[in-house]
Order: structure tokens, then C-alpha cells, then sequence
């Protein structure tokens, strides 16, 4: 009892985020996410503080944890001063850690994640340029969009001297020596092999779910599918 | 009472030498906005700003999609600091506002886990071998606009009237969650009455609009948004907001967040497309603008050069509120004025043939 705990404890977010909660409530009122998913924070952070393996290991295999918008609405309105998105960020570290994220369909999104958002902070420097907002993925962003998108040099350049190019601006390209360390910052500090463990799982997972591994198929699965099972 | 309420949430801003960190998605939507803040601040005010090369993004967007771990952002930001006092500088201010509450999460937790902070500086000095310097400010570009409002209002070449009525115009203000939820003194007027677009638009004549889901999220929330299946989630707090807001016939929506700007803009288009809604005038959407955009327009600059060509819903219904003189024709032209046509029309466009079904008005 309580293995999970102390795993989540190693994470100061949980400690900061999690010190007595009363049951009140208040932090699922105020959730957006809570509005539209069949999601209760409260419960999340009931279920931590009883430190019960089985409940927390559940937990870590589910969806539930993966409906939060990190919005950190219930931080400034707790009356413990909890912070349930905080308690939610060690969850999914943890969940990540343990390949447990593998288990649910929202948790199997991160393979999406890391490859659009992770994978670009490494090939660019940023974690979006207009070049990977493709207009098929995005037709919520409109025809102003599409415009944008096959006219980019055209239309940065009324902004920016530097689009693309070294130099200061706007989507400037970053210089070979800035991406060397923010690669090895990656390196030494965890995060490259944070992303290495998600493709691991992920990897394993979609053998197991007959694909021919975490293949651009598969990313692609976890990146549209919804069971409509979430409301 | 209440009106005084934000007065109980001040910080010290710093009034020059600022060092700028650009947004991820600003750059990629608002790129107007970066280049006349800059303007605004180098040309109108005389201020000295920072434009650095070198910094990288925060990794603040994987960072809550919860695929960047905390100690490897720690090691970013240690590095945008590190640039910082490098370069001379030590007001740091950022364009972003995941950034925004970013940095000052890891600035408290260092305070609170003093090990986290000895092993950034380790991890920095080993991957980069530069030393992080903590800035003695932080502050949210915002802010300084906010900061500066007086300034700008003595050198204005219009006010937020309607020059057809001599009414002031409404404007709803949108204050993205990570500006004040996550530290509430951070932030000018807390979470609970942020101040920052408020002030701002009283001192250049408009008159904010309250209205029940004003503080509510704008539903971005990251992986909500960032996964196409997630995306109900999203579009759906936008239009609890587009819903709440409508009644009280706002000219334009402001925000201070990049995603927020973006989202209650691209929303409308896509609400409308959707379900044959729209919540502006004539029918059509109601323009959302950055706060930089706000305050170039105040001062005189021209639509285009601030960029709002890049929104779906058009913003040329609220020029010819201001009495804004612009180009129709040099709208959508390219670098150097080369023609390379046009957005195809939609419903929340102002020319547009379709017609929408339902006015929420």
C-alpha cells in the first residue's frame, strides 16, 4: 500500500499541489474540462490521498487522467490550497514513466504529442511553425489559414526580414549552436529519454494492437480516434 | 468595493531596458503584434528592448502536453535567464503567457525547492556551460503595455469611440488562465479582477463589458486542442463564452493570451461553419483583436502593417467604428505589396455571399 504514492511524491508538483483536500468540490465547479467530459477532479484527488495502489494504478491506466486542460482554473480557488492540475501533471509524468498511459485511447495520444509538438522543439527550436500547422490536420483554423499557409514566405515577410533565416524576429531560424544546447539540455536532464519512453510503449502497445509497430498509421489513430465514450 | 478590488494586486513593472522573449504562437499567428510591440515601445515611447536571437521557446506548449518533463523546461528557461544577463539585461519580459506563467512557477519553485535550483544550474552549465543569472523582474508584455497606457493615450490618434455615435465602444477582455490563475500576485488585479486589458481600455475611452462567463477558460487546454479527437472540448468552452458574451453586443473581444486571441477568433469560423451561428454585427463575427492591436490602433498605425489581414473573422467593421482609414485593396497583399490573392469568403467575413442562419444578437 502506497507504492504509487511514494512514486507520485517523488514529483514536487505532487507535493506542492496536494496537502489535505476536504472533499469541497469547488475545484470541479470551476473546471472546464469537467463541463463537457465525465470528469471530476475531486475524485482524482480523493483517490491519491488514499494511497491505494490498486485505486491509484487504475487511475494511472485510464482516460480520466487525460481530460485536464492544465488551465489551472482550481488552483486560486481551492480553500486547502491544492492544486488538482498539478496533482493531474504527476499523474501523467508518472502514467508516462511506467508505459501505463498505453492503456487508455486519450492516453495513447502522447505518441501524438510528443512527434508533433515534442519532435519539432528539436528540429526547430519552437513547439509550433507554420509549416507543421498543416491546413488538412487544422480546418478549424479557416480559409485565412489555408491563405496563410501557401503563402508563408509572402505573408511573414510583411512581418519579419528573418523568416526562416537567422537573425532577430519573428520564426527566425535558430542557429546551429542554440539548437546543440537546447539538444543537450534534452539529454542531460531527462527529456530525451522521456520521449525515447513514449515511443518505447507506444511501440509495444500498437504490436499489440496489430499494428506493424507505432508506425505514421498508428500516430495517426491515436491523433483522430474518439470513441464518443468521454461525455 | 468591488471596482477597487484589483488595486489590492499590484507589482513593481519596470519602466525600460526590457529583455523580450517571443511566443511560439504569436510568431506563427500574431507576428503583426510582436513587431509593433517592439515598434511601440522603440518608436513611441523611446524605451530600450531586447530583441535576442539566441532564445529558443520555452517548451512551455510540451511542457503541458506533459511530454517535456519539468526538470528538462527547468533547464530551458535557466537558459533564457542565462541569455538575459549575458546580453546586459535583467528585466525579462515575455510575449507569451504559458511562457509568462512558466517562468514564474519555476522562479517559486526554486525559492520553495532550493535542490531543484542547484540541479538546473548543474544541468545548464553541463549541457551549455552558461550560468543562470535570475532576473529581478518578470513581467508579461502586457504588462508593459498596460505599464505604458498613459503614455500611449497622451500620443493617441483616436480613442475606442464610435465616431458615428460619440458612444464608447464595448469590449469584452479576455485574460488568458496562465497570466494570474496559477500565481494570482503576478498578475495586475489577481485572478479574481484582472486588471491588465481593463485599464488599458479605459484609459483610451472604451468601456469593458461584464458578463457572466468573463473569466471562464477559452478552452485551448492543450492536448483539448492539440489532438484533432479532443477538439469538442475546445470549440465547446469557446462557445460557452461566444454564448454568454453575445447579449451585451461587444464591438471586439481583446485578449493578452496567444492561444485565446487565436481560438475565440478561429472558434466563431468554425462555430459558424458548423452550426450556421454567428454572435457579431450584420451577421457576421465579432473581431478579435491582441492588445498590441488595441493600442496600434489607438496610436494610428495601419491595420495591415499590425497584421490583422491573419484573422478569419474581419475586423473592418470595427475600423469603420473608429473612423480608421485603410486600404480595402492592399489587405491581403504579400512583402513588398506582390499580390498573392485572397482568403476564400466564409460566413463571418464581411463580403461574403453565405448567410448564416441564426444571429445571436
Amino acid at each position: 500500500m502506497g507504492k504509487y504514492f511514494d512514486m507520485l511524491a517523488e514529483d514536487i508538483r505532487l507535493r506542492e499541489g496536494l496537502k489535505a483536500c476536504m472533499n469541497c468540490g469547488v475545484c470541479t465547479a470551476v473546471c472546464p474540462a469537467a463541463e463537457f467530459y465525465n470528469y471530476d477532479p475531486r475524485q482524482i484527488v480523493d483517490i491519491v490521498q488514499t494511497r491505494d495502489d490498486d485505486e491509484i494504478e487504475r487511475l494511472l491506466k485510464s482516460d480520466t487522467i487525460w481530460y485536464c486542460g492544465e488551465c489551472m482554473s482550481c488552483r486560486p480557488r481551492c480553500p486547502r490550497g491544492n492544486t488538482p492540475g498539478y496533482v493531474i501533471q504527476a499523474l501523467r509524468a508518472l502514467s508516462q514513466k511506467l508505459g501505463f498511459f498505453v492503456e487508455s485511447e486519450k492516453g495513447r495520444q502522447q505518441l501524438a504529442l510528443k512527434r508533433l509538438i515534442g519532435d519539432n522543439i528539436l528540429a526547430t527550436g519552437y513547439c509550433l511553425t507554420p509549416r507543421n500547422i498543416r491546413p488538412e490536420l487544422h480546418p478549424e483554423q479557416g480559409t485565412v489559414w489555408e491563405w496563410i499557409y501557401a503563402h508563408d514566405e509572402d505573408v511573414y515577410g510583411r512581418f519579419s526580414n528573418s523568416y526562416l533565416r537567422e537573425g532577430a524576429g519573428a520564426l527566425r531560424r535558430i542557429d546551429d549552436e542554440s539548437m546543440g544546447e537546447i539538444h543537450r539540455i534534452f539529454e542531460v536532464s531527462g527529456g530525451k529519454a522521456f520521449y525515447d519512453a513514449i515511443e518505447q510503449h507506444s511501440e509495444r502497445k500498437a504490436r499489440e494492437m496489430g499494428y506493424d509497430g507505432a508506425t505514421e498509421e498508428y500516430m495517426m489513430e491515436t491523433y483522430t480516434f474518439n470513441s464518443e465514450n468521454h461525455y | 468595493m468591488r471596482r477597487a478590488s484589483w488595486q489590492e494586486y499590484q507589482k513593481d513593472i519596470a519602466s525600460d531596458k526590457y529583455y523580450y522573449a517571443r511566443s511560439c504562437i504569436r510568431q506563427n499567428f500574431f507576428p503583426g503584434s510582436e513587431r509593433a510591440f517592439l515598434d511601440i515601445l522603440h518608436n513611441d515611447l523611446g524605451i530600450d528592448v531586447f530583441d535576442d536571437p539566441l532564445h529558443t521557446s520555452c517548451t512551455g506548449i510540451g511542457y503541458h502536453s506533459d511530454v517535456v518533463p519539468l526538470e528538462t523546461i527547468m533547464t530551458v528557461v535557466a537558459r533564457q535567464f542565462a541569455l538575459m544577463a549575458e546580453a546586459g539585461y535583467e528585466n525579462f519580459i515575455s510575449s507569451c503567457i504559458t511562457s509568462f506563467g512558466i517562468y514564474n512557477e519555476i522562479l517559486a519553485t526554486w525559492e520553495e525547492f532550493p535542490e531543484t535550483e542547484e540541479r538546473t544550474r548543474r544541468y545548464l552549465r553541463e549541457a551549455t556551460g552558461r550560468e543562470l543569472v535570475k532576473p529581478r523582474s518578470i513581467a508579461h508584455t502586457s504588462d508593459i503595455i498596460f505599464h505604458h497606457r498613459e503614455a500611449i493615450a497622451r500620443r493617441a490618434k483616436r480613442r475606442l469611440v464610435n465616431v458615428h455615435t460619440g458612444e464608447p465602444l464595448r469590449v469584452v477582455e479576455h485574460i488568458g488562465c496562465h497570466y494570474a490563475k496559477i500565481f494570482p500576485k503576478s498578475g495586475i488585479g489577481g485572478s479574481e479582477f484582472p486588471y491588465v486589458l481593463a485599464g488599458m481600455i479605459e484609459s483610451w475611452g472604451g468601456e469593458v463589458v461584464d458578463y457572466p462567463e468573463r473569466r471562464h477558460c477559452c478552452g485551448f487546454g492543450f492536448r483539448n486542442y492539440l489532438v484533432q479527437a479532443n477538439r469538442g472540448s475546445s470549440i465547446a468552452n469557446s462557445h460557452k463564452k461566444l454564448e454568454s458574451m453575445a447579449p451585451y453586443k461587444p464591438d471586439f473581444i481583446v485578449a493578452n493570451c496567444p492561444g485565446c486571441t487565436m481560438f475565440l477568433d478561429k472558434w466563431q469560423y468554425a462555430i459558424a461553419e458548423m452550426e450556421g451561428t454567428t454572435y457579431g454585427a450584420d451577421g457576421r463575427g465579432i473581431p478579435v483583436l491582441t492588445y498590441e492591436e488595441m493600442a496600434g490602433l489607438v496610436l494610428g498605425y495601419d491595420p495591415w502593417e499590425l497584421g490583422m489581414q491573419m484573422h478569419q473573422v474581419d475586423v473592418e467593421p470595427l475600423l469603420d467604428k473608429l473612423g480608421v482609414e485603410y486600404d480595402r485593396e492592399a489587405k491581403y497583399l504579400g512583402a513588398g505589396g506582390k499580390y498573392i490573392g485572397k482568403p476564400a469568403d466564409v460566413a463571418v467575413n464581411c463580403e461574403s455571399e453565405r448567410r448564416i442562419y441564426e444571429i445571436k444578437r
